[in-house]
């Protein structure tokens, strides 16, 4: 037969009917680790609590084996907050994934474009001004982020959107938000500051069942079109030019995109607060874990959900008193900022 | 050299092409002969690299049209133009990480579909692109290792690998030394012998002259004239498209016409006289 092609990498080759894929080894068994370690921190999570339970009475609930207390704590109390974070970190993770790709830069992520410090200004005029119900705060929220992101977008349209100017203009933009929100705190009264900030932390607390269900649904299309629009993403990272000579419209693939990304962020903190650092970080963790070429959607969910989870536990269970995720996420998120500006500082003498 | 002019694969027909609000060209028309290597040759800002984006259908023209294989280019589905014409970008970026083979991979693309991303045909086309443009032995190394030179084939067997009857090279000596430019217009006039359709925008006129079997000069937007490099590069065209006072000499080891500026006086050896 006919030499193939040495990629550096080994890889797994499919061809049968009309598959026909090429399956790099690596990410594949890194994202099956991911997988075990997911499991093993899900297990964990559902053990945990005042009421200490074993493994196997964890296994054994989760298949209908158990009844009574052992049933209600694994299902009705913990499983709901246990399959927002894995649900949500993967929303993050993936949609930090798609704005790292798009902007070419590791420090990308649906922040830089103002929706986290815009729908903080939203969840901020509606618990300040209006004192509305959780419903209004989610609808304010979502309402400010995405007012943001367009205004965002159209400013730094120009003869297409770029890059680089989408996120100068979005830092310009966050910063005149955030001093807004700072200012909005200030003239609040106490206890309304405190239940602002507590949102603004992003927290898993309170999560139901329902919200699970509805921002899953929510998550779980978003991610199948980003799994479509994964290709002509990877092919976009060669330059606009190089994308449209290869057949892809750049413009509405890119909009696409962004939109989907954003989306995932916004259901993600219509449902829990925005839980700060996790669409940061994931994406970048994974591509050193998985050694690929530029940024892949997979890895970047998994490790997305194994931090979500692991944040949470640690916020819960091992903090010495229950905090939000977002914190934990925020002190995991400083700690890779600085290790990413070390090594950069170290790579560039 | 085409039967009848106006069935070349890829023509433009008194196109306006500009950006936004500034129009660049205006009532343009231009043929690619087919299986030429075609180079597009004039000052900066001249519109020739506006002219390349143009065949290449990544600026539409606001009048007139560009056609490929006899239908306006805009009336085809994106994949099915990238599948007759490549293009090798001005500038272009290699993801981090990327492997030579992985990278030239990429060019499959149009050829490619959701469930169909690596068949015998995609294998087959990047061994040979590859081969082409001797970067087998890179294959498995990083894209960000190698040197500017080896990137750029790289970057060319990419567009190989998309195979395309007509391909585009937007200044693609610009930023390698000179042994290396060399080295890749010799590349190019063999991707010519074995079929293919080159169209480039070059800076260096004598390399023009010497690689391309059909030049295209340009001045303000415009096509000031076309043909065989024997018949453009000379003295006065130099001079009305460039504005440089020059002498053209034969080549003396290709025998095509060579541009030799007259430049001041004083640059002028004292022992050097000319006719």
């Amino acid at each position: 037969m006919s030499a193939h092609v040495d990629f550096g990498r080994r890889a797994l080759v499919l061809r049968r009917g009309r598959i026909a894929v090429r399956l790099p080894f690596r990410p594949l068994v890194v994202c099956a680790v991911l997988a075990v370690a997911i499991a093993g921190m899900a297990v964990l999570a559902l053990m945990t609590g005042s009421y200490q339970l074993t493994p196997g009475q964890v296994l054994s609930a989760l298949t209908g084996r158990e009844t009574g207390i052992v049933h209600d704590v694994v299902v009705d109390w913990r499983l709901p907050r246990v399959a927002a974070a894995l649900v949500f970190g993967a929303a993050l993770g993936v949609s930090g994934a798609i704005f790292q790709s798009l902007l070419r830069n590791p420090l990308a992520e649906p922040g830089v474009i103002g929706f986290s410090q815009g729908s903080y200004t939203g969840a901020l005029i509606v618990i300040l001004l209006v004192d509305g119900t959780y419903t209004q705060l989610v609808g304010g929220a979502l309402l400010g982020g995405m007012a943001t992101a367009v205004a965002v977008y159209v400013l730094a349209h120009r003869r297409g959107v770029q890059g680089f100017r989408l996120i100068v203009v979005g830092i310009g933009v966050s910063a005149m938000l955030e001093s807004l929100n700072t200012w909005l705190i200030i003239k609040a009264d106490l206890d309304e500051a405190m239940s602002a900030a507590a949102w603004g932390a992003g927290s898993l607390n309170g999560v139901s069942w329902d919200r699970v269900v509805i921002g899953g649904a929510c998550i779980a299309v978003l991610l199948l079109l980003a799994g479509v629009a994964n290709r002509p993403m990877r092919q976009m990272e060669l330059g606009d030019d190089a994308a449209a000579s290869h057949g892809i419209r750049v413009a509405p693939v890119r909009l696409g995109l962004i939109l989907v990304g954003v989306a995932l962020t916004a259901t993600v903190t219509a449902a829990s607060g925005p839980i700060a650092f996790i669409s940061l970080v994931a994406p970048q963790i994974a591509r050193r874990l998985a050694r690929t070429a530029g940024i892949t959607l997979a890895p970047a969910a998994l490790v997305g959900a194994l931090l979500c989870l692991a944040s949470d536990h640690l916020a819960q269970h091992v903090a010495p008193t229950p905090l939000p995720v977002g914190v934990i996420t925020v002190v995991l998120g400083g700690g890779y900022l600085a290790y990413l500006l070390f090594t950069e500082v170290r790579r560039r003498p | 050299m085409s039967a009848t002019p106006s069935a070349a694969r890829l023509r433009v027909e008194s196109a306006t092409i500009g950006y936004d609000k500034r129009t660049i060209s205006e009532h343009l028309s231009v043929e690619i002969p087919d299986e030429s290597f075609t180079v597009i040759v004039g000052p900066n800002a001249c519109g020739k690299s506006t002219l390349l984006r143009g065949l290449a259908r990544l600026l539409k023209p606001s009048a007139g049209q560009v056609v490929l294989d006899g239908a306006d280019i805009n009336s085809y589905k994106t994949k099915e133009v990238a599948r007759r014409v490549g293009l090798l970008p001005q500038s272009s970026i290699a993801p981090d990480g990327i492997t030579v083979a992985d990278l030239v991979a990429r060019g499959r693309y149009p050829h490619q579909g959701f469930l169909r991303q690596w068949t015998d045909d995609d294998e087959r086309a990047v061994l040979r692109a590859m081969r082409q443009t001797s970067v087998t032995d890179l294959s498995g190394r990083l894209v960000d290792e190698l040197s500017g030179g080896q990137r750029q084939r790289v970057w060319v067997a990419m567009a190989l690998a998309q195979h395309t009857g007509i391909m585009l090279l937007d200044e693609p000596t610009t930023f390698l030394d000179i042994t290396h430019q060399i080295e890749l217009m010799e590349l190019f006039t063999d991707l010519h012998q074995v079929g293919h359709t080159l169209v480039a925008v070059l800076h260096d006129l004598n390399h023009a002259a010497r690689y391309g079997t059909h030049l295209i000069a340009m001045k303000d937007g415009a096509v000031v004239a076309e043909g065989a490099p024997d018949q453009v590069v000379t003295a006065e065209l130099v001079e009305e498209v460039f504005g440089l006072r020059c002498l053209v000499v034969p080549d003396p080891v290709a025998g095509s016409p060579q541009v030799v500026p007259l430049g001041r006086d004083r640059t002028r050896r004292e022992s050097t006289t000319h006719a």
